[in-house]
């Protein structure tokens, strides 16, 4: 027993040099953790936000009462969406590391979250991203030449030129304009949902975050609304375990787990395996029924691995082993959709062949085209005048006289 | 020495000399920083002396207010000062007014250090440069080196100093001078006298402006990054601009810019935040004041435009040499 206080500082299991270690993380077997009445108290079904929602086993069969029994047809949407957002994003990094790009932010790993999120939810709910969701866009259906002229800053691009690649926006596909700033669009999302019930609307809200960004207040203030008002939304912590080069155990994670939040807000808290495609596609539902219903609003806790840097601009072997993602014991979301699908015998070796050959097609494609409509450092150019438009709805007049001095200062520069 | 390392070797003396002084903020222990200022220091000195913390701008102040009036030395990193607003509540209206409320009775000695400023690609979520809105509050000092010899000696001098101060550090500036000019090839400090620093303790005084380059012709009030873009922009009109380096925006040294604006009796001010409500119209304002009767010609003021940093067009925002030297000329009369 001590007898004195002493500062306590979270453990990191492996650093470089060392062995992996995931001994630390607690997993249910598939099919293990029951499937409760979406009416349920969120109180009287802790044991959500403490076990792990699977029902992949390591053979790539579908177990208990999570079963989203999905038709064949939608498990290989789900896997095309997943491998299309990976090659998008592997050609992306590499596209950034020769200059065309100013910089990337891949979601190796994650996949699964965005893709069988979306297609959990319905094309009217809206969805506050988080920088690392580009499955979401991929699933509904956005054409890669979109994202692609955002990541250049080009003619375009749908936010002229003004923000940092990856932070896009679809209004046509309710998705949220994403910030660089973290943890914001939570409790946005939450105030969605909010204006969805006051308006009698039957859509749903949805956020992402990453188990590091649970740490601002804001997380505090989404949940705390998402309770008093019992706001139709689905609070999602995507637990990669890396905030940059900082382990889990920093945002709190060593104590208990992300969806043990939920409970002490009166708000259902799930901890699902987030590379279980058929897993996060159940539990999604639940949570989307759960909201659209009145019953309250779900907090998810993705359990996944940060397969990717943090961003371009980092390395993560400074502060990991350098193959620590390839003993995550949850393994790789898209082999083992692939691994399920081949299992029921719909689909081989031979189809994900050819599939992966035609969506790199696709996505080399898109770039081509992109490109065309200028880059960051090739015409054609945005008009610089853009960065004065929309500070306001109209130019008010010190804007306008900034305006005139920049087009007098470039015909001298 | 670089900037990184100047800082770096200002934390290491502290920590090394002030058993009190901790540091603490987002990848800054075992990772260093992800500029890698803190680089080494959770090695040498231990998790409890550099602490790693949850990503929460808001509890890294309030986390280091209450180490502070507990009778530590915090020096907090805030990632990006574009990130400090979670934050800025603790520094408002408690680090800043907690030795006034409470008459003396509790301080907290706190440093927070932020990297801020544009011209690396950043967009607006890594470009800002917020000093005006930190200046404006009461019982908060302000610090901005624009060289590593500086960046040392006023590191220090913050961290001794009993008051709060919230230093920015001009991070274009980390490894090497930069004129403005992008087009440029990167110079490295160890080229540039300021950067040479000695590896010992020194103080560079927190509240004295620096003559950065004497000269008659106007005087050029800036500070950061647009120290050297100045430089550079009055070396291209063969201008014998007088360069006074702020250093400080509190307190600020009011007697060496106007003793400066007094004898030139023109002035051009220029920082790379937004103009509108900007640092500079505090100068501006002040040097009116003071040295009416000398001038020759209005003020002028030059800074970025009024909109958010925007990613693409990141040189027709930065306030560059060509903006800069219209200012002058316009100041000098030359296009008369």
């Amino acid at each position: 027993m001590p007898t004195k206080s002493r500062l306590h500082v979270p453990a990191t299991p492996a650093r470089p040099g060392e062995h992996s270690d995931f001994s630390w993380l607690r997993l249910s077997p598939a099919g293990a953790v029951p499937r409760p009445e979406i009416t349920a108290r969120a109180t009287d079904i802790l044991f959500l936000a403490d076990g792990l929602v699977r029902v992949l086993d390591d053979a790539g069969e579908a177990l208990g009462p999570w079963h989203p029994h999905l038709d064949p047809p939608d498990l290989q949407i789900g896997l095309r969406h997943m491998l299309l957002t990976r090659l998008f994003d592997d050609r992306m990094q590499r596209i950034q590391r020769s200059g065309k790009i100013s910089f990337y932010m891949g979601s190796l790993g994650e996949e699964a979250v965005s893709v069988a999120q979306a297609l959990a939810l319905r094309p009217d709910d809206m969805l506050f991203p988080s920088y690392r969701n580009q499955g979401l866009q991929v699933a509904r259906g956005r054409p890669l030449v979109e994202l692609m002229c955002q990541l250049l800053s080009n003619t375009r691009d749908m936010c002229k030129g003004r923000q940092l690649p990856v932070l896009y926006h679809w209004r046509e596909g309710n998705i949220f304009s994403i910030s660089g700033n973290l943890t914001t669009q939570f409790p946005q999302a939450v105030g969605w949902a909010m204006a969805a019930a006051i308006r009698g609307q039957d859509a749903v809200a949805a956020s992402w975050i990453g188990e590091g960004a649970s740490a601002e207040a804001d997380f505090h203030h989404a949940l705390l609304f998402a309770s008093v008002y019992r706001a139709p939304v689905i609070l999602n912590v995507v637990n990669n375990q890396w905030a940059i080069s900082t382990f889990q155990g920093f945002a709190g994670g060593e104590q208990s787990s992300f969806a043990a939040r939920g409970p002490g807000y009166g708000i259902a808290g799930v901890r699902v395996d987030g590379n279980d495609f058929l897993a996060v596609h159940a539990v999604t539902l639940w949570a989307a029924e759960r909201a659209r219903t009145g019953a309250g609003p779900t907090l998810i806790e993705h359990v996944t691995y940060r397969g990717a840097a943090h961003s371009t601009s980092d390395d993560p072997a400074r502060y990991r082993p350098r193959d620590d993602y390839r003993h995550w014991p949850l393994g790789d979301p898209i082999e083992r959709l692939k691994q399920h699908l081949m299992r029921l015998g719909e689909w081989s070796e031979e189809r994900h062949a050819a599939l992966t050959a035609e969506l790199e097609q696709q996505v080399g494609a898109a770039w081509k085209e992109a490109v065309s409509y200028g880059t960051l450092t090739d015409p054609p150019r945005l008009d610089p005048h853009l960065m004065f438009e929309d500070v306001f709805r109209e130019m008010p007049p010190h804007l306008r006289r900034q305006d005139a001095e920049l087009r007098a200062e470039r015909s001298e520069g | 020495m670089n900037m990184i390392h100047a800082l770096n070797s200002a934390l290491d003396i502290m920590l090394g000399r002030d058993p009190g002084v901790v540091v603490l903020g987002e990848d800054i222990g075992y990772f260093g920083g992800v500029f890698r200022v803190t680089e080494g220091l959770q090695r040498k000195y231990g998790e409890h002396r550099v602490l790693d913390t949850p990503i929460a701008e808001g509890g890294i102040i309030a986390a280091a207010i209450g180490m502070g009036a507990n009778g530590l030395r915090p020096v907090a990193e805030v990632q990006f000062a574009d990130y400090i607003y979670p934050g800025y509540d603790q520094i408002v209206s408690e680090l800043a007014r907690l030795r006034y409320r409470s008459a003396g009775q509790f301080c907290a000695p706190v440093t927070v250090r932020t990297p801020c400023g544009g011209g690396i690609r950043g967009g607006q979520t890594h470009s800002q440069s917020p000093e005006a809105i930190f200046a404006h509050v009461s019982g908060l000092k302000v610090v901005m080196p624009s060289n590593p010899y500086d960046a040392k000696g006023l590191l220090i001098a913050a961290i001794e100093d009993d008051d709060p101060v919230i230093f920015f550090e001009p991070k274009r500036l980390y490894n090497g001078p930069f004129d403005g000019n992008p087009n440029q090839a990167a110079v490295p400090w160890s080229a540039h006298p300021q950067g040479e620093v000695p590896p010992g303790h020194y103080t560079v005084p927190i509240g004295k402006a620096a003559v950065a380059r004497a000269g008659r012709d106007v005087t050029i009030v800036t500070y950061g990054t647009m120290v050297h873009v100045c430089e550079a922009a009055a070396r291209g009109l063969g201008l014998e601009a007088e360069i006074i380096d702020v250093r400080t925006m509190v307190p600020l040294d009011t007697d060496t810019i106007c003793a400066s604006v007094a004898r030139t009796g023109r002035c051009v001010i220029a920082h790379e935040a937004t103009r509108f409500a900007g640092f500079g119209a505090e100068l501006a304002a002040t040097i009116q004041e003071e040295c009416f009767w000398n001038l020759e010609a209005p003020i002028r003021r030059v800074a970025g435009w009024d909109t958010p940093y925007p990613h693409a067009f990141e040189w027709e925002y930065f306030p560059g040499q060509v903006r800069v030297a219209r200012a002058l000329r316009v100041v000098m009369e030359m296009d008369r």
